[in-house]
């Protein structure tokens, strides 16, 4: 019985959208049964977390061809990823069915159901125990998302998704795929595997650098949904799509897929050990570090607030990317640590930005003067986020970016450290005129504020309260990934 | 009974071609080509179980021994691919009757049957036929059968097609008989395993060369190898519907199998792969279809064209794996053949069934038929996908294959024209989608109030289904297609 327990954070959401697309439309009072399939998968997957050690197993699904098998298992890191994704699909879910209904969005169902759709994906990829099933998802969840991205319906949204599209998919085929063949011409298999397939499979004298450097650039181009420049533009014209469908699925599911995917594969495909050294680390360092000050100093440019938040994002993922580029066991456990420390505060920006745009209509920062005095709750949210990911204490972001500088000291990796400082005051730099904005500026006395729904306001608060729990409670994730071999 | 079973799936369609055409009432005629192509199906079934069990099956036809008389020769790889076509022509027809009493002239339809059935016999003889001669003459039949299945479209540009198809296979079929005829005279047989043997003792001279040069330019010219398209995209956008699917699912595709069964089973891969012009021009040639037909087809108005020029770059992957000539190329190869001929049976019945609605013709139409007509866009939608070659698709699989095969080769170059050329076919079906599920519907696009038969619905269904569940499972597939290459191309290595 208990083996097939992994099915169900996959399968759960996609029967919460086929429930979704067959009772629609649901009355508003009778709303509550959206939150079933959220609960139930978030159940499943601490249930998982209980039942750890007795699921050590992969289960095959199918067996595709020679010894590719479609199958799924579960692993430390994957654990962490799916509690995280479910937790927060249960608070987006509140969070979506206030904020639709306030801004009067059409076609709820379809959101709904390519929603859930979605989360199904991201669960399968955090649960996939070989690259062509992570492959398989990953594809799957460009694709039900690409129905949310052109949500809109109109010709900007249409050009988004277009562009959201073909650089996905373009940078999958063309790399993501390839990697994945020459894995397998490599090593013959493509399981996951402990200290990595390649590291273990091959032998000693059949370990060539410049194809495992190949290799390792065309993983991490391949995964364009880390973001990483130049493959990072589909990330700010995403941001058409409704606020619920950035702050979920472009904070956390799919941009998150992607640093999952490559942190997994550069742990469990090639194994730390086998990259050390390489040149083609040290320039993969370099083009992070590139990425994240170069969007950092864009950031500092937007006046759109959702486009900042997204320029934001885009270097925070090449923060978890660098982190592991440290290839130690606290490296490992940084990024992690990061990854969820950036979901957690990232969405509860984009949940504080949505809600000022549904309570005010603005989406311009140069328009937010002094709405801090009639909206608190979510102001005060927003600075708790920015600080959160600037790195202040009492909030999960400080954990994280202590255990990144503590594993780059450790291994002298300066490049890091400087990159880590810098990106730190330009964080400082593009979030505090917001802040000062929110509270210190003269307010447009005539302007009318509408009532947020409570959901919106009880999502935003739940996500604040995550934030506290995870820096007093950081064990919570380290015990896990400790595991990690 | 099963003794003759070799003859009886080329003989039953073509007979029963004949009678289709005496009869000449439309409903009897679609029951008695169901029902013909169905029995082939069973038949080639049972074929291939006899073969997997007592090996190949050689046929005299006649009674006259080979290598003198004419010997039909299956093994487990063309009785692979005359299940494949007995089948999808099988689908196809069950699909096909209300779809031809709309797009058809009423007097018609009787040829079209007949056609149809005559055209399906051609193909099974070209696959079974051990004789270099007898395939000429069942190249022809066929390609007869097919100028007439053209030119009966509705549109009057279906003619100047067929009329142009007509010319450019009659150039194919004349390159192919001289290249036989320098076989002829080089070694004094025409049984095509006759052959392989005697080609052993040739030395290698230019003549044999001349004839290797001859047959694959004729072949080329019937499998629309790039440069020798050009009667493909016009062929395919005016014949009705049915033929369409009937024509993409099945005559390219037995092309291909005389291809292969000429380099790997008559000259033998020392004879051919030894000539490295020989595997530059062919996957050379291959990469060009892929970038050339996909950009057309980018640029492309004309909804069934551009799936045509989507044909010509997929037929680039397939003769691609027969340039790369190992075990994973070749089954890419074979696999892709089955593959692509499933996904646009699909899709073109898929578009078989809008047409049926709407009557439209250019890609731009298509605009909202997301909300008029869902279950048939969501099924073009799938199907659309796996030409990309999405994971959990078929052509997906295909794709595995040929960049494992390039990879062995180490031909990096390869691996990269095969991810771009996925990223151009991602951008031609992107813009299928987007227009069906994206863009405002037209006024009044439904003309066609009737609403879509039964039949016409669940064989484009199934199909699709066909295209994801042989994407998961594909031990009929793939597992097939390697043990057919393992044992007839690579001789049991």
């Amino acid at each position: 019985m208990i083996e097939y327990l992994i099915y169900f954070p996959i399968l759960i959401p996609l029967l919460t959208a086929i429930a979704i697309k067959s009772l629609w439309p649901i009355e508003t009072t009778r709303k509550l049964i959206l939150y079933i399939g959220p609960i139930l998968t978030l159940a499943c997957s601490i249930y998982i977390y209980d039942k750890f050690d007795q699921l050590n197993s992969n289960v095959d699904i199918i067996n595709i061809f020679d010894n590719i098998t479609i199958s799924l298992g579960i692993e430390p890191i994957s654990m962490v990823f799916l509690i995280m994704v479910n937790t927060l699909w249960l608070v987006a879910t509140a969070y979506s069915l206030g904020y639709m209904i306030s801004n009067n969005e059409k076609r709820l169902g379809n959101f709904f159901l390519f929603f859930s759709i979605s989360i199904s994906c991201a669960n399968g990829a955090a649960l996939s125990s070989n690259l062509i099933t992570l492959f398989i998802f990953y594809e799957l969840l460009t694709i039900s998302t690409y129905p949310l991205v052109t949500h809109k319906g109109d010709e900007q949204s249409k050009a988004s998704g277009r562009k959201y599209l073909l650089i996905l998919l373009g940078t999958s085929l063309c790399f993501f795929l390839p990697a994945i063949g020459y894995v397998y011409y490599l090593s013959g298999g493509l399981q996951f595997v402990d200290q990595g397939l390649l590291f273990t499979n091959l032998l000693p004298d059949q370990i060539n650098h410049f194809e495992i450097s190949i290799l390792l650039i065309l993983f991490v181009f391949g995964i364009a949904k880390a973001a990483i420049m130049p493959f990072h533009s589909w990330l700010p014209a995403a941001m058409v799509a409704p606020t619920p469908v950035s702050a979920l699925l472009h904070a956390v599911a799919v941009v998150k897929v992607g640093v999952f995917s490559i942190i997994k594969i550069l742990v469990y495909t090639f194994g730390v050990e086998l990259l050390h050294g390489l040149n083609a680390v040290d320039l993969l360092v370099y083009v992070c570090g590139f990425t994240i000050i170069a969007t950092s100093i864009i950031a500092l440019k937007q006046d759109n607030l959702k486009r900042l938040l997204a320029y934001s994002t885009i270097s925070q993922l090449s923060y978890v990317i660098i982190a592991i580029l440290i290839l130690t066991p606290s490296a490992i456990i940084a990024a992690t640590m990061h990854l969820i420390a950036h979901a957690v505060s990232k969405i509860t920006l984009f949940f504080a930005a949505g809600a000022i745009y549904t309570s005010t209509g603005f989406t311009k920062i140069s328009e937010m003067n002094g709405i801090g005095k009639n909206l608190k709750v979510v102001t005060i949210a927003f600075t708790l986020g920015a600080m959160s990911l600037i790195g202040l204490p009492i909030l999960v972001g400080f954990t994280s970016k202590w255990y990144i500088v503590q594993s780059a000291a450790s291994e002298s990796q300066w490049i890091i450290l400087s990159v880590i400082t810098i990106s730190t005051l330009l964080n400082i730099g593009y979030f505090t005129p917001i802040i000062y904005k929110f509270f210190f500026n003269k307010s447009n006395a005539n302007k009318k504020f509408k009532d947020l729904p409570l959901t919106i306001n009880f999502a935003i608060l739940s996500c604040c309260i995550l934030m506290v729990i995870l820096f007093l409670y950081p064990t919570l994730i380290i015990e896990v990934i400790k595991n990690v071999q | 009974m099963i003794d003759h079973i070799a003859a009886i799936v080329v003989m039953l369609p073509i007979i029963s071609s004949v009678f289709v055409m005496l009869i000449r009432n439309n409903s009897i005629n679609w029951l008695i080509s169901t029902t013909a192509s169905l029995i082939t199906s069973i038949a080639s079934i049972m074929m291939y179980l006899q073969i997997s069990k007592n090996g190949i099956i050689s046929y005299a036809m006649g009674g006259w021994e080979p290598p003198v008389g004419i010997e039909y020769r299956v093994d487990e790889f063309n009785a692979l691919f005359i299940i494949l076509i007995s089948i999808a022509s099988f689908l196809i027809l069950l699909y096909a009757k209300h779809s031809l009493n709309s797009e058809l002239k009423e007097n018609k339809i009787t040829t079209f049957y007949s056609m149809y059935l005559l055209c399906l016999g051609g193909l099974i003889g070209i696959l079974s036929t051990g004789d270099a001669f007898n395939a000429f003459v069942f190249l022809e039949i066929s390609s007869l059968a097919t100028y007439i299945l053209i030119s009966m479209g509705s549109d009057r540009r279906a003619l100047l097609s067929a009329y142009q198809y007509l010319i450019m296979g009659t150039i194919g079929a004349t390159l192919y008989v001289i290249g036989v005829g320098l076989i002829f005279v080089l070694t004094g047989s025409l049984n095509l395993y006759d052959i392989s043997i005697r080609i052993q003792e040739l030395e290698l001279y230019r003549p044999l060369y001349a004839s290797l040069a001859f047959i694959t330019v004729g072949i080329a010219l019937k499998v629309a190898l790039f440069p020798l398209h050009a009667w493909l995209p016009n062929a395919y956008a005016y014949t009705p519907s049915v033929g369409t699917a009937f024509l993409s699912s099945t005559a390219t595709k037995v092309a291909i199998y005389l291809l292969i069964k000429y380099l790997f089973l008559v000259y033998g891969y020392d004879v051919v792969y030894s000539n490295k012009i020989f595997v530059f021009v062919i996957i050379g040639l291959s990469i060009l279809a892929m970038f050339g037909a996909s950009l057309i087809a980018i640029f492309q108005s004309n909804l069934k064209k551009l799936f045509a020029y989507s044909s010509v770059a997929q037929i680039g992957y397939i003769t691609l794996g027969i340039g790369l000539a190992n075990h994973n190329g070749l089954i890419g190869s074979t696999v892709h053949i089955i593959n692509h001929s499933i996904i646009k049976a699909a899709i073109f019945l898929a578009i078989g069934c809008i047409v049926f609605k709407t009557k439209i013709s250019d890609t731009h139409e298509l605009a909202g038929l997301g909300k008029k007509m869902p279950v048939i866009a969501i099924l073009l939608t799938i199907s659309s996908l796996s030409l990309i070659g999405i994971p959990g698709t078929v052509g997906f699989i295909s794709k595995w294959y040929l960049i494992i095969g390039a990879l062995e080769q180490g031909w990096w170059l390869v691996v990269l024209s095969l991810a771009i050329s996925s990223l151009l076919a991602l951008i031609y079906v992107g813009r299928v989608i987007e227009l069906m599920w994206f863009h405002q519907p037209e006024d009044a696009i439904i003309v066609n109030s009737k609403s879509l038969p039964f039949e016409m619905l669940a064989i484009t269904f199934i199909l699709t289904l066909a295209t994801v569940y042989f994407g998961i499972d594909t031990r009929l597939t793939a597992g097939l297609a390697e043990i057919a290459v393992q044992n007839v191309l690579l001789g049991g290595q």
